[in-house]
C-alpha cells in the first residue's frame, strides 16, 4: 500500500507542483489550504506525512504542528515544515515543536522528494 | 577697671607693709613694759608722732609712685599690646606693635611682630596657592564648557532625584526641537536647571539603567555605563548613554570659603563650586583607587537624536526584507514548476500549460512586487530596535528581582550559563519576562518559577520553567498579542513586539520526563570581542583619568522637591519671576494680556537662558494710549498665539516654582479671570516685590520697580517689555532676600506673612 501525503499550503501555485511531483513518486495525495482544514484532513485522510507551510490563514503551521503533536492518534505522522522565512530562530522553533524536517523556500524539488522518501522509509 | 582695682589693692598692701611692722613693734614693747616705763615711753613718743607719720607718708608716696610706674609699664603696657595684637589678628593684618616701655615689654612686642610677620607670609602663601588653584579650576571649567558646547551630542547631568544640574546647548537644542505645542514657545522649557528629567525621559527607563550601572559597578566593570533607546512623546527616537557620577565616602570641603560664583560661561549652566568631590566615571574609576566605597550621586546622560538615521536605516532594511523574503515564495513556486517540467519531458499538454502559467504568473508577480517595493520603501517603516550587548545572567537577575518585588513570586536559578552575552533591549525583555511570570501566577497559580539560560550555536535560550500545571499553547498565542501589563503598569508593546524586536522566537514546551513545562524565549547571542567579554574581570585603575569635577553639583539638595513647603528658606527655593504687558489697567473691564515674559531663579541665581517670552494676540483692539508704553503694535500681534495657548504653556513653565512679580496682584487678577475658561489654575505661592519693598523700606515713598531698582543699585535696561521687567524684578528680588533675612524673614511663610501685613496689601484691583 502506498504512503499518503497531505500538502498544506494556501498558495495554489506551489500546490500544483508539489501535488504533481509527489503523485509522480507514487504516493497518494490530499491538499488543504489553511490550518483548520489541515487538522481536519489529518484526521480524515490519515496521512503518513504532512508538508506544512508556516504562513497560512486561520492557524499557522506552528499551531497545526503543535496540535498534531499533542494528539496521541497522530503520533506517527511525519511533518516537514515549509517556510518562506529563513530565520534560524524559526527553524529552531519548528523543530522544537515537533517537526521532523524544516525546509526553506525556495527549495530543490529533488531534495524535497529525497527528504520525503527518507522520512517514509 | 580690673587693673585699677588691683592697683588700689597693691597700694593698700604697700601702706600696710610700711606702717604695720612699726606699729606692731610699738604695740609689743608697750605690752611688755611696766607702768612707769609705759608713761615714759608715751611721754617720749607722742610729741614725736607727727614727724614719724610725715616720714612714713613721704615713704608711702614714694612707694606709690614707684608702684604706679611699674603698673603703667608692665600692666597697662601689656594690655595695650594685647589690644594691638587683637587688631592684628582681626581687622588689620598689617598693623604692628609699637615697641615702647621697659626692655622686657619691648622685647615681647618685637617677638609678637616677628610672629605676625611669619603668619603674614604663610597667609600670603596660602592665598597665592588658593588663587592659583582657583585659576586652574576656572581654566578647567572653561575648557570643559568649551568641550561640552563643541559636542555634537547633548549632555545632561542629573542628581539621583532626576533634577537637571547641568546641560549643554546641544541638549537644549535637541529638546527644544522635541518640544511640541505650548512648550516650544518657552524655548524648550522642559530642560532647565533644577527641572526633572522625567518630564522628558521615561522614569522606568532611567531607573532601569541606573540599576544596570549599579550591577556593573558591583562587578567592578571597567565601563559601568548603560545605553538605551527611547522614544519621546512626540515620537522621536533618542539614543542615550548613561554614565554614573561617583563619589567616595569622604567628602572634603577644601574650597569652603570660595563662595563667589565665578562668571558662568555662556554655553552651559553649572552649579556652585563648593563642597566635595564628584567625577564623571566614564573610562575609569579613580575614585575606587582611593579605597573608599563608591557611591553613585548622579549620572551623566549623553543624548543623540537618531530618529533620522534610524528612519533611513529602517527604510533600507525594509527594502532589503521585501526583496529577499518577499520573493522566496514566488521563487519557490517557479523553481518547483521549472524543475518538474524539466524532469517530466513527456508531460501531458494541459499539465504543461498549467505549469507554464505558474511560471508566467509568478514572474509577473515578482516584477510587480519589485516595482512596488522600489516605490514604497521611501515611506515604509519597519522598526528594528537597536540592541545592546548584555550579560545574560544580568538580565535574569534583574528580571528575578523585579518579579520577586512586584509579584512576590519565588524565583530560582537553574542551569545559568554565566558566560553568555545576548543582544537585547534589556528593559523590554525584562518587562516581557515579568509579564509572563505574572500571567502564569494569575492564571495557573504557580508558586515557583525557575529561570534557565543555555546556549545552542548562535542562539541563547531563556527558559521560564514551572512544575505541574499544563498550559495550552493557544494561551501563549493569546498572551503574545496583548499589551504587556503587570499590575497597574501597562506597556504599549506586546510580547510579540518584544520578540520581533529581538529577531527572536517564543514557544511553549513540555518536558514530560522532568514533569515540568516551560516557555522558551530564543534570542540571538551577542558576538563579543575578546576585550568586552573580559568585562567581569576587575579593571586596572587608570591614573590618567581627566578630572573635571571642580563644581560640586551633587551636594545640592533637591532644589524643588515635591510641592512647595512654606517652611523652606527663601534661598533654597526655585522661582519663576514674570511680568505681563496688557492693553490697559483694568482686567475686570475687558483689558487683555498682550505679552508675557518670565525668567527662572534656581539656587539663588537668575538663569537668563531659561526664559519665557511670548507675545499674545488679545483678540481685542489695542488702545492707542498704551502703545508708547509697551511699544507693541497691532502688526506685531498679528499671527501670535492667543492666551488659551500661551497661558497653559506659561503654567507648565512655572511648574513647581514660587511665582514672583512686581505688583503681582495685578497680573494674578488677569490669570484668575481666565482660570475657568482656560482650565489653568496657578495654585503656587506668589511673592510680590512691591509688597516686599514696603516690608523692607516702610518709610520710602515710592515702591515703583524703577525706584526700588535704583535704591538697590540695579541697572535698569530694557524695561517695559515683559521679559525685561521680569529680569529687573528678578534682580530686585535676589537683592531683597538678604535684606529680608536681616529682618528675621527667612522662610517663604515668613515672607508671605510679612507681605500680607503691609499697608499695600489692602489695595485691590
Amino acid at each position: 500500500m502506498s504512503h499518503r501525503v497531505l500538502i498544506v499550503d494556501d498558495e495554489p501555485n506551489i500546490v500544483i507542483s508539489l501535488e504533481y511531483l509527489i503523485k509522480k513518486e507514487g504516493f497518494e495525495v490530499a491538499v488543504a489550504t489553511d490550518g483548520e482544514a489541515a487538522l481536519q484532513q489529518a484526521a480524515d485522510f490519515a496521512p503518513d506525512l504532512i508538508l506544512l507551510d508556516v504562513m497560512m490563514p486561520k492557524k499557522s503551521g506552528f499551531e497545526v504542528c503543535q496540535a498534531l503533536r499533542a494528539d496521541p492518534a497522530q503520533a506517527a505522522v511525519k511533518i516537514i515544515m515549509l517556510t518562506a522565512r529563513g530565520r534560524e530562530t524559526e527553524v529552531a522553533k519548528g523543530l522544537a515543536l515537533g517537526a521532523d524536517a524544516y525546509i526553506t523556500k525556495p527549495f530543490s524539488t529533488k531534495e524535497l522528494v529525497l527528504q520525503i522518501k527518507s522520512l517514509l522509509a | 577697671m580690673k587693673a585699677k582695682l588691683r592697683f588700689i589693692l597693691a597700694a593698700g598692701v604697700l601702706g600696710l607693709l610700711m606702717t604695720g611692722p612699726f606699729a606692731l613693734t610699738a604695740l609689743l614693747l608697750f605690752a611688755d613694759a611696766k607702768e612707769a616705763e609705759r608713761a615714759a615711753f608715751a611721754q617720749f613718743l607722742v610729741p614725736r608722732l607727727p614727724l614719724g607719720a610725715l616720714m612714713t607718708l613721704l615713704g608711702f608716696i614714694a612707694g606709690l609712685a614707684l608702684l604706679r610706674g611699674l603698673f603703667q609699664q608692665y600692666v597697662h603696657g601689656l594690655l595695650r599690646m594685647a589690644e594691638t595684637l587683637r587688631l592684628m589678628l582681626g581687622a588689620n593684618r598689617n598693623f604692628r606693635v609699637a615697641p615702647e616701655g621697659p626692655p622686657e615689654v619691648r622685647e615681647l612686642g618685637r617677638a609678637a611682630n616677628d610672629l605676625a610677620q611669619q603668619r603674614d607670609e604663610l597667609l600670603n602663601d596660602v592665598d597665592e596657592q588658593i588663587r592659583q588653584a582657583k585659576a586652574s579650576v576656572e581654566e578647567e571649567k572653561n575648557r570643559l564648557a568649551a568641550l561640552m558646547s563643541e559636542l555634537a551630542q547633548g549632555v545632561v547631568v542629573c542628581n539621583l532625584d532626576g533634577r537637571i544640574l547641568l546641560y549643554n546647548s546641544r541638549a537644549r537644542l535637541q529638546f527644544t526641537a522635541l518640544a511640541q505645542g505650548p512648550t516650544s514657545m518657552s524655548g524648550g522649557a522642559l530642560i532647565g536647571l533644577g527641572r526633572s528629567i522625567f518630564s522628558i525621559l521615561e522614569r522606568g527607563q532611567i531607573t532601569h539603567s541606573l540599576e544596570t550601572i549599579q550591577q556593573r559597578l558591583a562587578r567592578g566593570s571597567a565601563e559601568p555605563t548603560a545605553n538605551f533607546i527611547t522614544s519621546t512623546r512626540s515620537g522621536q527616537l533618542l539614543r542615550a548613554q548613561m554614565a554614573p557620577v561617583l563619589r567616595t565616602g569622604a567628602g572634603v570641603a577644601t574650597t569652603a570659603n570660595v563662595d563667589s560664583p565665578p562668571p558662568t560661561p555662556p554655553a552651559w549652566q553649572g552649579g556652585d563650586n563648593t563642597g566635595s568631590q564628584a567625577a564623571p566615571a566614564q573610562g575609569g574609576l579613580a575614585a575606587a583607587s582611593m579605597g573608599a566605597p563608591l557611591e553613585v550621586t548622579g549620572y551623566v546622560l549623553t543624548i543623540e537624536n537618531i530618529t533620522r538615521n534610524f528612519e533611513r536605516e529602517a527604510e533600507r532594511d525594509q527594502a532589503l526584507q521585501l526583496l529577499t523574503d518577499g520573493n522566496r515564495a514566488a521563487l519557490a513556486n517557479i523553481r518547483a514548476a521549472v524543475e518538474t517540467l524539466i524532469d517530466t519531458p513527456d508531460m501531458e499538454a494541459d499539465y504543461r500549460e498549467r505549469f507554464t502559467r505558474v511560471i508566467a504568473d509568478e514572474s509577473a508577480a515578482m516584477t510587480e512586487r519589485l516595482e512596488a517595493t522600489m516605490n514604497r520603501f521611501a515611506d515604509a517603516l519597519k522598526t528594528r530596535w537597536p540592541l545592546e550587548d548584555v550579560l545574560g545572567v544580568d538580565i535574569l537577575a534583574a528580571a528575578a528581582r523585579r518579579i520577586e518585588d512586584r509579584l512576590q513570586l519565588l524565583i530560582k536559578n537553574e542551569d545559568q550559563d554565566t558566560s553568555l552575552w545576548v543582544r537585547v533591549d534589556s528593559f523590554a525583555l525584562i518587562q516581557a519576562i515579568t509579564f509572563l511570570a505574572s500571567r502564569l501566577q494569575e492564571h495557573y497559580s504557580i508558586r515557583e518559577l525557575r529561570l534557565r539560560l543555555v546556549a545552542e550555536g548562535k542562539m541563547v535560550f531563556v527558559d521560564l520553567i514551572w512544575s505541574g500545571k499544563v498550559v495550552s499553547s493557544e494561551t501563549l498565542y493569546a498572551w503574545e498579542l496583548e499589551p504587556m501589563s503587570v499590575g497597574a503598569e501597562i506597556s504599549p508593546l506586546t510580547l510579540r513586539d518584544v520578540i520581533d524586536r529581538h529577531g527572536g522566537e517564543i514557544w511553549y514546551q513540555r518536558d514530560k520526563a522532568a514533569h515540568n513545562a516551560f516557555f522558551r524565549i530564543v534570542l540571538p547571542a551577542a558576538i563579543m570581542s575578546g576585550v568586552q567579554a573580559m568585562d567581569p574581570v576587575p579593571h586596572v585603575r587608570s591614573e590618567s583619568r581627566p578630572e573635571y569635577y571642580d563644581f560640586d553639583l551633587f551636594a545640592a539638595r533637591d532644589a524643588e522637591g515635591s510641592g512647595i513647603d512654606p517652611e523652606r528658606r527663601l534661598t533654597d527655593l526655585a522661582y519663576s519671576v514674570f511680568d505681563t504687558e496688557t492693553t490697559g489697567l483694568q482686567p475686570s473691564n475687558g483689558d487683555e494680556i498682550i505679552q508675557m515674559g518670565a525668567v527662572r531663579i534656581v539656587n539663588n541665581r537668575l538663569l537668563r537662558q531659561e526664559i519665557f517670552d511670548q507675545l499674545v494676540d488679545p483678540v481685542i483692539p489695542l488702545k492707542p494710549e498704551g502703545i508708547p508704553i509697551h511699544g507693541i503694535t497691532e502688526a506685531m500681534l498679528n499671527g501670535q498665539p492667543r492666551l488659551d495657548v500661551v497661558l497653559p504653556a506659561f503654567h507648565e513653565f512655572c511648574a513647581e516654582t514660587v511665582l514672583v512679580a512686581h505688583n503681582a496682584a495685578f497680573d494674578m487678577r488677569f490669570f484668575q479671570l481666565k482660570e475657568d475658561s482656560l482650565g489653568v489654575r496657578f495654585t503656587q505661592p506668589v511673592l510680590d516685590t512691591l509688597l516686599l519693598s514696603a516690608v523692607i523700606h516702610p518709610n520710602q515713598e515710592s515702591h515703583g520697580l524703577e525706584s526700588i531698582a535704583e535704591r538697590l543699585g540695579i541697572n535698569v535696561i530694557g524695561r517695559h517689555t515683559a521679559l525685561g521687567d521680569a529680569f529687573v524684578t528678578g534682580e530686585v528680588f535676589l537683592k531683597m532676600i538678604p535684606l529680608l533675612a536681616d529682618m528675621g524673614i527667612v522662610t517663604l511663610r515668613q515672607a508671605l506673612d510679612a507681605a500680607q501685613k503691609t499697608y499695600f496689601a489692602r489695595i485691590k484691583y
